[in-house]
C-alpha cells in the first residue's frame, strides 16, 4: 500500500496537537508538547505524489513528512471497524482520475514528556484512543494488516490468466485474488474491455480456484454457502441446558421463553434452526419488546398486593386515552408519537436510550445514539424530516478519584459523548436544542446517554402498511459483523469485562451516510415511492422485516444483501445491525424508480425480497431456508410470566446541616447539575435550518440558561415547537411516584415558560432502571409508571411515545453498583407566534419581580403564567427548579448582566413544583411581588446575604476553568 | 427574476434555507444535486448566482471542503469561470467558502494560497459575531454592519504575510469580524476574489433572516430588516 504521511508544516501552529495535548494532561501525563501526523495508506495507487498534492495535503499548512521531536505513539482502526473517511478519501482520489480500492488511516502523535515511552502509550490509552475499536503502536504507524482469507492474498498469477491479461492486472497494480475481488463494478467494466474474457469466466476462474463468487449484472459478488449454520435441539434438554443454550448463543432469552419455543417447535415436529432461535430471541428481547413494562405485575404496596396486567397499558397509555386529546395524531404504536402541528404538517418526538455502547466506546456509542433515533424519525409515519435534537446525559462526578477496573474515567466518558453527539448532529444538519446532564456516583460504571430527535411530516402521512407483493428494499449502509447482538447485548447487565466480550456491539457512525439516506429518502416518500418505511435498529434486517411483514408475511433473499466484506453467515446477515440502513417496502411498478432516485444521490439500494400473503416469515440464502416462522408464533409467541414487585416507602436520609446561605447558593451554581453547560451547548449548531427562536443560551453575552429551545420548523412561518425535559434522579431514591410528578412539572414547566400553550403540550417518558428481577426495582418502576399516569392527568398532557431501558447495573469487583431510577420526562409544546416567546434573561433595572406558586403541582399556575406571557407584560420568566428562588434569580440575572432584590419571607432554596419567577413590567394579576431587578450587579436577599454578580458568574460558569 | 443555482452534495445541510434566502428577496433559486453538475457542467449558463451552501461536505473528511472542491477542480471550475466572467456571482457559504478557498477560485488565479484550518479552539463553536464590510469590492456595501451566526470548526484564514499584504491592498479581504471568534488571521471572515464577484465567507446570513432570528430579540425588540436580508438584496442587485 502507498504510505502518505502529512504534517502541519513547521513555525505554524499545529491545533490537533494543542487538543491533544489538553486531552494528555487532563489524562494526567506531564506532557509539554504534541505534534498529530495524519497517515494514509492507499491501496492501488498510481500517482502519490499526485494525490498528495492535490488531495491530502494542504498547500498552505501542511506538508508531506514524517519523523518528528519526543516519543511517537500511533493509532488505527482496529481491523473491520468501520472508518467513515474511507469513502470519502476514495471519492477525491477517483476524481483525480485514480481507482484506488481501499483506504486505512491512522494518526501518529510525536509527544514530549517527561514520562517512559510506556507511561505515554498508557496515557494515549487513556485519553486520544480506545482499545476497543482501535490498536495503539509505539512508534509509527504501521502498514495495516490485511484481514483477508488465504485464497484472497494469493497472487492473481495463480488464476491462470492469458498474458495479456496479466499485463493489465499488473498495469492496474492488481496483485492479488483480494485486489480483484475487491474491484467496484465500474474498474470491473473498465477492466473487461481489455479483459480477452467475460466477468462470467473471470467468476469461473476465481471459483476453480476455492474463491466463492459470482457475476451478478456488472460485478463479481461472494458467495458464501459455507459455513452452513447448524440446526439447534431443544428437545429432551434439561432446564439447566436449555439455559446454557441461550447463553452460548446470546440469545438472553430466559427460561420461560425457552420453554414456549421448545414447544412450538416439538409441535412442529423438528428442531429450530439457529436462524429461526436468533430471529426470535431479537424480536422478544426487552430492547424491541419492553416485555417487563407490558407484562404482568404482581405489585405489593402497603400490604396489599395487585396484579397489574400490562403496566404500560394500565397507567401511561391509560392517561392518554382518558385525555382523548384530538391533536394527538398517532401514540404509543409508531417509531415516535405523531402529533397535529397546522393545517399542512404534523410533529413527531422520540427519545432513546442508548448506554451500554457509550459506557464501552462514548464517541462511537453516543454517535450512533443519535443516529438511531434521527433513524427512528425516518422511519415514523411515511417518513418524517428531522428538525431538532435534544441530548440529555448521566455520568458519574468529573471529579471521580477511584476508577474500577473496566470503567472509563466520567470525564473522559463526557467529553467523548459529547463529540460523539456534536459530529453525528452537526453533520447531519439537525440542530440539537436542548438538554441536560446529570451527576451521581452511581452513573459510574453505567452512564446514561438519553438522545431525542423531534420531526415534521405532512398531515395524513402518519399511516403505512406494506402490501403482498411490495418488494423490501434495504437501502444505506451496507451489513458487516461489528452490528451482531446489539439487541441482546443492551438487555443485559455491564460487567467490568463488557469492552472485551462486547466489543462487537460497538459501531461506528457514518453521518454523511445517514444524511445521505435522509435526502434520498425524503425524496422518494414526496414521490410517493413506497408504501411503508422502517429503520433498521438492533436486530438488523431480522426485526426491521419481521415488524414490516407482521401483518402480511415475507420472503428474503439474503444472498442480494449488499455486504461489507466476505465471510458474513447468513444468521450473521440476518441479524446484524448496520447504521445508516433503512427499509422500504416499494410496489413493484415502482422499484426501478426508486432505485434510480436512490443511485442519483449515491445511496445504494437493493432489493432483497418481497412481502407475501402467507404470514410466514421466510428466509433463505440461495437455496438454503435460514428461517421459516409463522408470524403469529413470531410475534404473540412471548410467554407472559408474571413478576414480582414491590414498594416499601424508605425513610428519607436526614437532611445534611446546611452551608450558610452565601455559600450554599455558590456551591449550587457550580454544582454539575446547576452549572453552565455552555461547552456543550457551544460544541453543537444550534442554528442549523435556520428556525432558532429561543436558543438554548440566552442575553447579551449568551451567558443566561434557557428553560427551553423553541424551534420554527417550516421556513418563512413564525409558529413554532417549544422543546424541554425534567430529570431528577435524587428524587427517585426517596419516592419515585415524587420524582414521577416533579420530572412531568419541570419538563411542562420548562416549555410553558418561554411560551408554550399549557393546552398543547405532549410528553415523552424514558425509564433507565436497574435490573427488574429485583422486586424493588421493578416496584419502584411501578410507582415512577403510576405517578406518570396522575401527572399527566392532573396538566392534561398527554405521553405519545417512550422507551425504557433496564438492566443498568455494573457487575465489577466490588459488588454491583445499580445505577438511581432515572426517570427523564420530555415536552413538546406549541407556541402559536414565536414572536410572543420569553426568555430567561433579566431585561431591565427597576421592573418588578414576581413569584407564582404555591409549591403544589398545579395546572392553574401553568395556565396563568401562560397567558401572563401572552399579555406581553412578562419582560423574563424562569421555573424554580434546584436551588429554588435563590438559584432561579442567580440565573436571570447572569443571563441579563444585571441584579436583584430580593425580599421573601419564605425558604429561598425550597425546590417545589409549579413555580416560576417573572420580570414585569406591569401587574399580571398573579402571584406575589418578591423583589425588583437593581442595575447595581449583585444579588441582595437581605439579611446581609448578598452575592455579587462576578462571584455568581464564576460560579456558574465553573466548567470554563475545569475543560 | 434572477436564477441561482444552490449546489448540494453529500452532508450539504444548508441547502433549504439558503435557497429560502434568495426566494426571499425575490430571486428564483433551484437546488441540484453536484452530481448533475459534473455530468453537465454547461448548465451552469442557466444561472447568474452560484451558491455552494453551508454542511459537512462529504463529512469533511481529509480537511473541510476538500473532497469537494477537488471535485469541482477536476470537472467544473472552467464553467465557473465562464460565470464569473459573464458578470454572474458565485457565493460560498461556511463549507462553500471552505470549498472555494480549496479549489483555488478564491482568491483566484493561482492555486490555493489560502486555508481555512482548525479554529484556535480546536473545537466546533456557534455563537453570534458582529462584522463589518471592510472594502468595496464585492458586492457589499462598505461599512455595512452585520450580526451572523458563525457555526464551525475549521474557520481561521491562514495565509503568508505577502498573500494578506496583496489581498488586503487589492481590497479583497471584505468582512472582518469586529470580536474575533476563532483566530483568524487580520480578523477575516469573508473575503473575494480579484474581480470582486466571487465571494466567500464563514458566517451565516440565511440563519438571520427573521426579526426572531436575533439573539437578543427578546430584549431589544423585532429589527424591520434582519442583517441576512439585506446581505441577499445586495448579492441580487448585484446581478440585476
Amino acid at each position: 500500500m502507498e504510505r502518505i504521511e502529512v504534517r502541519v508544516r513547521q513555525g505554524f501552529a499545529d491545533p490537533a496537537g494543542v487538543a491533544a495535548l489538553h486531552d494528555l494532561r487532563l489524562a494526567g501525563l506531564n506532557a509539554s508538547s504534541v505534534r498529530v501526523h495524519q497517515v494514509y495508506f492507499v491501496k492501488r495507487l498510481m500517482d502519490a505524489a499526485r494525490a498528495a498534492r492535490d488531495v491530502l495535503v494542504d498547500p498552505v499548512l501542511e506538508e508531506r513528512g514524517s519523523g518528528g521531536e519526543g516519543v511517537a505513539v500511533s493509532v488505527s482502526k482496529r481491523p473491520g471497524v468501520m472508518d467513515p473517511s474511507e469513502a470519502s478519501v476514495l471519492r477525491a482520489l477517483r476524481a483525480l482520475g485514480e481507482r484506488p480500492t481501499r483506504v486505512v488511516t491512522a494518526k501518529t502523535y510525536w509527544i514530549v514528556a517527561d514520562a517512559s515511552p510506556e507511561e505515554i502509550a498508557a496515557a494515549v490509552g487513556r485519553s486520544l484512543a480506545n482499545a476497543v475499536i482501535e490498536e495503539i503502536t509505539p512508534g509509527e504507524a504501521p502498514e495495516p494488516r490485511e484481514a483477508l482469507p488465504a485464497t484472497l492474498s494469493r497472487p492473481v498469477s495463480d488464476l491462470g490468466l492469458s498474458r495479456r491479461a496479466q499485463a493489465v492486472l499488473e498495469a492496474e497494480n492488481i496483485e492479488t485474488i483480494g485486489d480483484l475481488v475487491a474491484l467496484s463494478e465500474a474498474d470491473l467494466l473498465a477492466l473487461k474491455s481489455v479483459f480477452p474474457i467475460s466477468l462470467e469466466e473471470v467468476a469461473e476462474g476465481l471459483r476453480a480456484e476455492g474463491v466463492p463468487v459470482e457475476a451478478v449484472g456488472n460485478t463479481l459478488r461472494t458467495v458464501d454457502r459455507a459455513p452452513r449454520v447448524p440446526n439447534v435441539p431443544l428437545a429432551g434438554l434439561s432446564d439447566d441446558e436449555l439455559l446454557a443454550t441461550s447463553r452460548k448463543y446470546v440469545l438472553a432469552l430466559n427460561l420461560h421463553e425457552m420453554h414456549a419455543i421448545r414447544d412450538h417447535f416439538r409441535g412442529l415436529g423438528r428442531a429450530p434452526r439457529l436462524g429461526e432461535l436468533e430471529t426470535i430471541a431479537q424480536t422478544w428481547s426487552e430492547h424491541c419488546k419492553h416485555k417487563t413494562l407490558t407484562g404482568p405485575i404482581d405489585y405489593t404496596e402497603d400490604g396489599r398486593t395487585e396484579r397489574i396486567s400490562n403496566l404500560l397499558k394500565e397507567t401511561i397509555f391509560a392517561s392518554t386515552q382518558e385525555l382523548a386529546r384530538d391533536w394527538c395524531v398517532s401514540v404509543f404504536k409508531d417509531n415516535a408519537g405523531i402529533v397535529r402541528f397546522d393545517d399542512e404538517h404534523d410533529v413527531c418526538f422520540k427519545v432513546e436510550t442508548h448506554n451500554h455502547p457509550s459506557a464501552i466506546e462514548p464517541y462511537g456509542g453516543a454517535g450512533t445514539g443519535i443516529g438511531g433515533v434521527i433513524r427512528d424519525i425516518l422511519g415514523t409515519g411515511l417518513g418524517a424530516k428531522p428538525v431538532a435534537n435534544t441530548d440529555v446525559f448521566c455520568f458519574g462526578p468529573l471529579d471521580t478519584k477511584e476508577i474500577p477496573d473496566g470503567v472509563l474515567h466520567p470525564l473522559r466518558v463526557m467529553r467523548g459523548v459529547v463529540a460523539g453527539v456534536r459530529d453525528y448532529g452537526n453533520r447531519m444538519g439537525i440542530p440539537t436544542v436542548n438538554g441536560t446532564v446529570c451527576f451521581d456516583p452511581r452513573y459510574l460504571g453505567n452512564p446514561l446517554v438519553y438522545c431525542g430527535t423531534v420531526g415534521i411530516l405532512p398531515r395524513g402521512m402518519h399511516e403505512k402498511a406494506a402490501r403482498p407483493g411490495d418488494r423490501i428494499v434495504v437501502l444505506g449502509g451496507r451489513t458487516g459483523r461489528d452490528g451482531i447482538h446489539g439487541a441482546t447485548f443492551s438487555s443485559e447487565t455491564l460487567h467490568d469485562e463488557s469492552d472485551t466480550v462486547s466489543g462487537g456491539a460497538v459501531q461506528i457512525g457514518n453521518a454523511i451516510e445517514e444524511k445521505k439516506v435522509l435526502d434520498a429518502l425524503l425524496r422518494a416518500r414526496d414521490k410517493g415511492l413506497f408504501t411503508a418505511v422502517t429503520d433498521c435498529g438492533a436486530g438488523g434486517l431480522s426485526s426491521a422485516i419481521g415488524e414490516m411483514g407482521a401483518e402480511t408475511g415475507a420472503e428474503v433473499w439474503l444472498e442480494r444483501a449488499p455486504l461489507k466484506y466476505m465471510g458474513l453467515n447468513p444468521v450473521e446477515i440476518w441479524i446484524s445491525e448496520a447504521q445508516e440502513r433503512m427499509v422500504v417496502s416499494v410496489p413493484a411498478e415502482q422499484l426501478d424508480e426508486l432505485l434510480r432516485l436512490c443511485a442519483a444521490e449515491d445511496v445504494e439500494a437493493t432489493a432483497i425480497g418481497f412481502f407475501t400473503d402467507t404470514k410466514r416469515l421466510l428466509v433463505k440464502h440461495y437455496e438454503d431456508v435460514i428461517v421459516d416462522l409463522s408470524m403469529e408464533f413470531l410475534h404473540d409467541g412471548l410467554p407472559k410470566v408474571p413478576r414480582r414487585a414491590e414498594w416499601t416507602p424508605s425513610p428519607p436520609p436526614p437532611p445534611e446541616p446546611p452551608l450558610p446561605p452565601r455559600e450554599r447558593l455558590l456551591a449550587i451554581l457550580s454544582d454539575g447539575n446547576t452549572c453552565s453547560k455552555e461547552w456543550i451547548i457551544r460544541q453543537y449548531d444550534h442554528e442549523v435550518q435556520a428556525g432558532s427562536a429561543v436558543k438554548p443560551l440566552v442575553g447579551p453575552d449568551g451567558k443566561g440558561p434557557s428553560d427551553a429551545a423553541v424551534v420554527v420548523p417550516v421556513l418563512g412561518k413564525r409558529k413554532g415547537v417549544a422543546i424541554g425535559c425534567g430529570i431528577s434522579p435524587k428524587l427517585g431514591d426517596e419516592d419515585p411516584y415524587r420524582m414521577a410528578i416533579w420530572v412531568v412539572d419541570e419538563a411542562i414547566r420548562n416549555v410553558v415558560a418561554v411560551g408554550a400553550d399549557p393546552a398543547r403540550i405532549a410528553l415523552l417518558d424514558n425509564f433507565s432502571w436497574g435490573n427488574c428481577n429485583d422486586p424493588e426495582v421493578l416496584g419502584a418502576m411501578v410507582r415512577a409508571a403510576k405517578g406518570c399516569r396522575d401527572a399527566a392527568l392532573l396538566f392534561g398532557a398527554p405521553f405519545i411515545s417512550g422507551k425504557d431501558s433496564l438492566n443498568n447495573e455494573f457487575k465489577g469487583g466490588k459488588g454491583t453498583i445499580r445505577i438511581p431510577h432515572t426517570l427523564l420526562v420530555s415536552a413538546l409544546g406549541i407556541v402559536d407566534d414565536v414572536t410572543k416567546c420569553v426568555t430567561s434573561d433579566l431585561k431591565r433595572a427597576g421592573s418588578k419581580l414576581v413569584l407564582v406558586g404555591s409549591g403544589k403541582p398545579d395546572p392553574q399556575v401553568m395556565r396563568d403564567v401562560a397567558s401572563a406571557i401572552r399579555s406581553g407584560r412578562v419582560r423574563a420568566c424562569h421555573d424554580l427548579s434546584e436551588g429554588g428562588l435563590a438559584v432561579a434569580i442567580a440565573e436571570m440575572a447572569i443571563g441579563g448582566g444585571l441584579g436583584g432584590r430580593i425580599r421573601f419571607d419564605g425558604d429561598l432554596f425550597e425546590e417545589a413544583p409549579s413555580r416560576f419567577l417573572l420580570e414585569v413590567s406591569e401587574d399580571v394579576g398573579i402571584g406575589a411581588v418578591v423583589g425588583e431587578v437593581t442595575k447595581a450587579p449583585l444579588l441582595d436577599f437581605g439579611g446581609g446575604f448578598e452575592v455579587t454578580l462576578a462571584e455568581a458568574r464564576d460560579a456558574f460558569l465553573v466548567w470554563e476553568r475545569l475543560l | 427574476m434572477t436564477r441561482v443555482l444552490v449546489v448540494r452534495a453529500a452532508g450539504t445541510n444548508c441547502d433549504r434555507e439558503t435557497a429560502h434566502a434568495f426566494a426571499a428577496v425575490g430571486g428564483n433559486p433551484e437546488t441540484r444535486h453536484v452530481n448533475e453538475l459534473l455530468a453537465e457542467p454547461a448548465l451552469l449558463r442557466e444561472y447568474r448566482i452560484l451558491v455552494f451552501p453551508g454542511g459537512f461536505s462529504y463529512g469533511d473528511d481529509i480537511a473541510a471542503g476538500r473532497v469537494f472542491a477537488t471535485e469541482l477542480r477536476q470537472r467544473a471550475v472552467p464553467e465557473i469561470e465562464r460565470l464569473v466572467a459573464d458578470g454572474g456571482l458565485v457565493l460560498g457559504i461556511c463549507n462553500g467558502f471552505q470549498v472555494l478557498v480549496k479549489t483555488g477560485l478564491l482568491p483566484g488565479g493561482e492555486g490555493q494560497v489560502v486555508t481555512l484550518a482548525h479554529n484556535d479552539s480546536h473545537r466546533y463553536q456557534d455563537e453570534w459575531v458582529p462584522l463589518h464590510v471592510a472594502t468595496d469590492k464585492s458586492f457589499l456595501a462598505k461599512g455595512e454592519r452585520f450580526l451572523f451566526p458563525i457555526a464551525h470548526a475549521e474557520g481561521k484564514l491562514v495565509a503568508s504575510d505577502e498573500t494578506l499584504d496583496r489581498l488586503e491592498e487589492n481590497g479583497q479581504l471584505v468582512l472582518r469580524y469586529a470580536r474575533n471568534p476563532n483566530g483568524s488571521l487580520r480578523d477575516v471572515a469573508g473575503m473575494c476574489d480579484r474581480t470582486g464577484r466571487i465571494l466567500g465567507l464563514m458566517p451565516h446570513p440565511e440563519r438571520h433572516l427573521e426579526p426572531w432570528h436575533h439573539p437578543t430579540w427578546t430584549r431589544n425588540g423585532l429589527a424591520a430588516e434582519p442583517d441576512g436580508l439585506r446581505f441577499f438584496q445586495q448579492a441580487i442587485a448585484a446581478v440585476s
